[in-house]
């Protein structure tokens, strides 16, 4: 019959029509920004830098204190469209294992060269750049308000923890271990070193012995 | 042979086509150029199309508005950073472009890919085709004046896998998502099962697609025996994947090289007989079902253990002096990364094989001899995506 499979079409854009009505899952849109859908855990849209808030060595305030970042430079490199730039300080710092590190005096990301590939956060081996996950970021100015500097980059370890929690404890846990490693090590190193300046002391022989 | 399920109108051969008007005197062609913007080209893509009264006459493809460097950037960045970029070449499905680079690169290094990371990229790769396919017809249909239906109903299905892809990668689209030698993150439990729901549905979709457009007589009328490709000359102009098929070559590479885990899987490559669009339609249709099934027995067959080589490095690394080409089957057919290292950090020399761009080669010889509006149909059957044609 002619018009036969225009009618089947029919029938089942008929179907779907009529059962939006009694099927919920067959409405799917959402009506943002008045309805959202949950966060997904794994979300990634502009990265920031993670600090902690228990302060450490330097002055100043909190979230320079606790960056984790020690300018290293490795993501500036690795960054595909080279959205990132570092300069390295003069000083160092200790970080939280106690060991004396650079930090940024600069760290700048153009979230509108950014394309959110996960690439930093991914070659950084001091757990320091993590994905963000706000996407409602339009500002009026498209250069100055798109181009963030570190203080404006710099989040607290609980944020990271709020939108990545399962990442967090793991990043948590691990650094933990490191610096149970680094205490113990350190406190090992003050052992030897006081037992060797004991034995030290009884070896040194007065100066001119030996010629 | 014949394509299973395919309905056939018995038509006179030709009937569709344009007569040709006898000019009185000097006749003139009328050039019109369809595109850059024209809202069925996909994109930025322009066709100069000669025309005597609504017979093409000569058809002349113009590409490059959407040219963005993407070979010579890649040569100037190291292996890793160019994963990211491959996802904005055919950005309907990135997770194919991303294997085929990864692909490329274990082979100039010689890394090996652990199980669970071969089944992860079957899984996504499948699901990437059997998504790509759907809005393919969609747009496809929409071209033919179907405005929204179909390709909504497509959309909704398309937003499922996209969930899932965000769900496992956190990006819907730009995924980024293989490494050289594994994948970035491993799938959870609950990732899976959420798979296997989504999978479970997706034959009832097919199912509802072909019963909406199958033998509908409009569509018929439209696509049979319209835009013959022949088999010699899609052999001769390197056409590969659906558009090949359509025309009855068997040529698909997910059996001829097996590359990956390819062979452990059941699955058959369906075949036109009539190299028209009706074919290349069904051909999809077909494909997608075969998808099922492949994604049915990874699902099924996934071991745990890691997703990522511990050995593999990631950054940092020089391949010795050589070259490689990896190639798989994407969804709209060949696609092949080629890469020369001089034992530097960056690739000497990065060239993408693209399908979308040598598909579109024979699109004159298609579109000769029809009507205007066909070569919309037409170039809409091709299935490309300008990301890919212009790099």
């Amino acid at each position: 019959m002619l018009g036969e499979g225009i009618l089947k079409g029919l029938a089942e854009t008929a179907k779907n029509f009529f059962g939006s009505y009694f099927f919920a899952e067959r409405l799917t849109t959402v009506e943002y920004p008045e309805e959202r859908i949950a966060p997904i855990e794994a979300a990634r849209v502009f990265p920031f830098l993670v600090y902690d808030v228990e302060n450490r060595d330097g002055g100043g305030p909190e979230w320079e204190a606790g960056l984790r970042c020690v300018a290293c430079q490795i993501c500036e490199k690795e960054c595909p469209p080279k959205c990132i730039y570092i300069e390295k300080s003069k000083d160092k710092k200790l970080d939280y294992l106690g060991k004396a590190q650079y930090y940024p005096a600069k760290f700048d990301i153009d979230i509108s060269v950014c394309m959110s590939c996960q690439i930093c956060v991914e070659v950084c081996p001091f757990e320091a750049i993590k994905m963000d996950t706000a996407f409602e970021l339009s500002t009026t100015d498209r250069f100055g308000d798109l181009l963030l500097d570190r203080e404006q980059l710099a989040k607290p370890n609980e944020h990271y923890h709020k939108i990545h929690p399962t990442e967090a404890a793991a990043v948590d846990a691990h650094r933990a271990e490191e610096k149970m490693k680094a205490d113990a090590k350190a406190k090992s190193a003050a052992e030897a070193a006081a037992a060797k300046g004991e034995t030290g002391k009884m070896e040194v022989k007065p100066a001119g012995a030996g010629a | 042979m014949t394509v299973a399920g395919a309905v056939r109108k018995q038509l006179p051969v030709g009937w569709n086509r344009p007569v040709p008007i006898e000019p009185e005197g000097e006749g003139e062609l009328l050039e019109v150029a369809m595109g850059p913007h024209h809202p069925s080209t996909h994109g930025v893509f322009r066709m100069d199309v000669a025309l005597d009264g609504e017979r093409v006459i000569r058809l002349k493809p113009v590409f490059g508005y959407l040219h963005r460097n993407h070979e010579k950037i890649a040569e100037g960045i190291s292996y890793l950073a160019s994963m990211p970029y491959t996802d904005r070449l055919d950005y309907v499905c990135p997770i194919t472009n991303n294997w085929a680079y990864a692909l490329a690169v274990e082979k100039l290094t010689g890394q090996t890919v652990p199980e669970r990371a071969e089944y992860l990229r079957v899984i996504l790769g499948e699901l990437t085709r059997f998504q790509n396919h759907a809005s393919s017809i969609g747009f496809f249909i929409q071209e033919m004046g179907a405005s929204g239906t179909p390709l909504m109903y497509a959309f909704r299905e398309r937003e499922k896998i996209l969930d899932l892809f965000e769900e496992l990668t956190g990006a819907r689209m730009m995924v980024n998502y293989m490494r050289f030698g594994g994948c970035r993150v491993d799938a959870t439990p609950a990732w899976l099962d959420h798979t296997r729901k989504v999978v479970a549905g997706l034959s009832a979709f097919v199912d509802e697609f072909e019963q909406l457009l199958r033998t509908n007589e409009i569509l018929m009328v439209r696509t049979q025996g319209v835009g013959i490709l022949t088999a010699e000359l899609a052999v001769n102009a390197g056409i590969t994947g659906p558009m090949l098929r359509a025309s009855g070559v068997n040529y698909d590479i997910r059996k001829v090289d097996k590359y990956g885990i390819y062979d452990r899987f059941d699955f058959r490559v369906p075949l036109g007989d009539h190299g028209d669009i009706y074919d290349r339609f069904m051909i999809r249709l077909l494909e997608m079902r075969e998808s099922i099934k492949i994604l049915e027995q990874a699902l099924k067959d996934i071991p745990g253990g890691p997703v990522m080589d511990p050995k593999a490095k990631i950054r940092g690394f020089r391949p010795k002096p050589g070259e490689a080409y990896g190639r798989i089957e994407a969804p709209k057919g060949e696609l092949g990364f080629y890469l020369i290292s001089d034992g530097g950090p960056n690739p000497y020399r990065y060239r993408v094989r693209p399908p979308s761009l040598v598909n579109l080669t024979v699109l004159e010889d298609m579109c000769l001899g029809h009507g205007i509006a066909d070569v919309v149909l037409i170039f809409g059957s091709v299935d490309i995506v300008l990301g890919e044609v212009d790099r």
